[in-house]
């Protein structure tokens, strides 16, 4: 659990982060998001204190962390940067056992540590441990970057763009697979990012942020529903109604017994792509495979 | 050390102006030479590559190995040192020349043989002209090596500002010895400090 | 070739002077420009101070520093010691300074995220990463070193320049070829060493 509690942290240029009041409750991922420079790395860094704060209180799993040492405070976080901030001098294995060394743990600990990671995030350990980071790709790096942050299983993460470098064609998938991993080890994240679908689909809340103060603070749902504001409607864009779509599936809103002709979609499809397939076949009712039918009012009523 | 100046104004004036003769004529003879070399030489890769080499051996050897291996060859005075300061020279503006020819915009050499110019136009009209501050940057690191070098020549009678510091540490006269050592300073400084404004002139204009 | 075979012992006693008297200006060198250029690197003041002063250092010619270091330190080793280190040491520093700052901030950010304290950030991060830049600055100091030394016979320093200067006196041309040859191969040798250092 991360709790902020009034943190100011005021830029010589002016700026920075205003009384923010944020918390992200334990497992959960709250995506950070807001134009360009209106604070949203300043808050993150603020958290493992890379930025100290000019007042406010900060609580990680229940601790003070204003009252630790910095040092050892960020050996209890993980921390992935956008293109990763691998050490280009050492091999991958080496870049995953920087904080376990940093703790102190044996080699054969490190060892086994290194290869299990690399494991979760998807790259055979015999294959990637001793390749150097320039020999990776964008995303394989960013994986490595994650792997690194997991290593010494930190309950909390810190993730700033970690996507941001990666090529479109891999990003939805590299999402989608540290999204589940974090998920599944039940980690609390704070991720930054600029892009409202990666926010959404990533975090079980978002937090808006406008020149270092906090709009707003709500589920991707509420927010996409009811925005607290004008700037806030159009930060989520005109097409905000689509993309709260994207969040439901056929499987959450009530269907039709009666069956309907035509190509049947899986329960599992978003209510975003159920929406287009009507729109593409000029209908209002499509057949569900797993049986009944989608109609369009159903789709409407999940507003 | 004003001292001695003030008493000694010939003896000084006439060690500078050798001084600046035998790092002008090193200085020009090092560029005629490299200069017509590296034009030579920008359309050959292969001897190019060879001859920079070579240019970066000569440019490793200490000044007073080369200064002193000349004397056999050539003798005492003048003319030996000049000699010298121009294979101090070469090294410099060549390897800085080809860089900057072989590195031309290929864009724009490409336009130019489009347009219809010879080898030798596109060379003359387009290449050497973008590799002027590279041809710049050489000569400004020669005009240094050549002017520092020059206060080598007083070891084999070639004259300058270092005859003062000879002749400063053989008598003892210390003033003598850092009117010398002072003016080779300043006048290695400003060389340096005057091709740099040199430099930043020509590529603003 | 007569003279050469004769003093085979002191042309070898002057090699190993000069390579001694390159070593120690060396090591004494870096012993100065590691810690100011790691001070330097993080502090504008000093770091504008140290490159500004490096450079004016680096452009007096040799045998104006020892010159005007003469009155100074006097004659002999320990003042061509000090005098060639004090040559060497303004490119050593250079070279730290450049090779710390073209540290990706992006490495250091993750390195202080992780937790590294600011020490084992430089011994295991920085460090390593500007050792390209400092092995090129080595390169450049190794080369103006063993040519300045040479020199530095003239202020009683010893090494292979007394061979030359001695051989201009007496008008002794074998004892000049051998001293300047000899300085040569040592220059080509040490350059072409730290070359392949810098390869690898
Ligand atoms: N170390 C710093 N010193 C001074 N100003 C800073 C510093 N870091 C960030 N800022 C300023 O604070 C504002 C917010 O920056 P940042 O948190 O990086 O924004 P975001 O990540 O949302 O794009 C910007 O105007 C930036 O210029
Ligand atoms: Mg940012």
């Amino acid at each position: 659990m991360i709790e902020l509690r009034g943190i100011t942290k005021a830029w010589p240029g002016g700026a920075g982060v205003q009384a923010l009041d944020l918390s992200v409750p334990e497992g959960e991922c709250c995506a950070l998001i807001g134009p360009s420079g209106c604070g949203k790395t300043t808050t993150l860094r603020l958290v493992n204190r890379l930025v100290e704060p000019d007042a406010g209180s900060i609580r990680i799993t229940g601790q003070d962390a204003l009252a630790q040492d910095p040092v050892q405070l960020r050996r209890g976080i993980g921390y992935v940067i956008q293109e990763g901030g691998l050490f280009p001098h050492r091999r991958v294995g080496a870049n995953v056992a920087v904080v376990p060394a940093l703790l102190g743990w044996d080699a054969a600990r490190t060892r086994a540590r290194v290869e299990e990671v690399l494991a979760l995030v998807g790259l055979d350990p015999a294959q990637y441990r001793d390749r150097w980071p320039h020999q990776l790709s964008g995303g394989e790096r960013q994986r490595v970057g994650v792997a690194r942050a997991l290593a010494a299983d930190p309950p909390v993460l810190l993730l700033d763009e970690p996507f941001g470098a990666v090529d479109p064609l891999r990003r939805a998938q590299l999402q989608q697979e540290v999204l589940a991993l974090l998920k599944r080890l039940r980690k609390t994240v704070l991720l930054v990012t600029h892009d409202v679908q990666e926010a959404v689909l990533l975090g079980d809340s978002l937090a808006l942020m406008r020149a270092g103060r906090l709009v707003q603070h709500a589920a991707p749902a509420e927010m996409l529903a009811r925005p607290a504001d004008g700037f806030v409607a159009d930060f989520l864009g005109a097409d905000r109604a689509l993309t709260r779509l994207g969040l439901f599936r056929i499987s959450d809103v009530p269907r039709e017994a009666a069956s309907v002709p035509g190509e049947a979609l899986p329960e599992a499809t978003t209510l975003r792509d159920a929406l287009s397939a009507m729109l593409e076949r000029g209908v209002t009712a499509l057949p569900v495979a797993e049986g009944g039918s989608l109609t369009l009012e159903a789709v409407l009523a999940s507003r | 050390m004003i001292g001695w100046l003030r008493d000694h104004p010939d003896v000084f004036l006439e060690a500078l102006g050798q001084h600046l003769a035998l790092s002008a004529a090193g200085l020009l003879a090092g560029v005629a030479l490299a200069l017509p070399a590296a034009l030579l030489l920008a359309r050959r890769p292969v001897l190019a590559g060879w001859v920079s080499g070579g240019a970066g051996v000569l440019r490793t050897l200490p000044s007073l190995a080369v200064l002193a291996a000349l004397l056999p060859l050539l003798g005492v005075g003048f003319t030996p040192s000049v000699v010298a300061l121009a294979l101090l020279a070469l090294p410099p503006v060549l390897l800085h020349a080809l860089v900057g020819l072989q590195g031309a915009e290929p864009a724009a050499v490409e336009a130019a043989r489009g347009m219809g110019f010879t080898p030798l136009q596109s060379l003359l009209r387009v290449e050497l002209p973008l590799a002027l501050p590279q041809v710049f940057a050489g000569l400004r690191t020669a005009a240094v090596q050549v002017v520092s070098g020059a206060a080598l020549a007083t070891f084999i009678g070639g004259g300058g500002l270092g005859d003062l510091v000879t002749q400063g540490m053989a008598l003892l006269d210390t003033a003598q010895l850092l009117a010398g050592g002072s003016a080779i300073a300043l006048l290695a400084l400003g060389t340096e400090a005057g091709f740099g404004w040199l430099q930043r002139r020509w590529e603003r204009a | 070739m007569r003279w050469t075979w004769r003093n085979l012992d002191s042309i070898g006693a002057a090699l190993g002077e000069h390579v001694l008297l390159v070593g120690a200006a060396l090591l004494l060198a870096a012993a100065v420009a590691l810690p100011l250029g790691v001070l330097a690197a993080r502090r504008p003041v000093l770091r504008a101070a140290a490159m500004g002063g490096s450079a004016v250092l680096y452009s007096v010619p040799t045998l104006a520093l020892f010159a005007l270091l003469v009155p100074l330190l006097g004659l002999g080793f320990r003042a061509a010691l000090l005098a060639l280190a004090s040559y060497a040491m303004p490119v050593l520093l250079r070279a730290v300074v450049t090779g710390l700052e073209g540290v990706a901030p992006a490495v250091r950010d993750a390195a202080d995220g992780m937790g590294l304290t600011p020490r084992q950030k430089l011994w295991q991060v920085e460090l390593p990463l500007a050792l390209p830049s400092m092995l090129a600055g080595l390169r450049v100091a190794v080369a103006t070193l063993v040519s300045a030394a040479t020199v530095a016979a003239y202020i009683g320093g010893g090494g292979l320049g007394v061979l030359i200067l001695t051989g201009l006196d007496q008008g002794h041309t074998e004892k000049i070829l051998v001293g300047a040859t000899l300085v040569c191969a040592l220059a080509l040798a040490a350059d072409t060493a730290l070359r392949r250092m810098q390869r690898a």
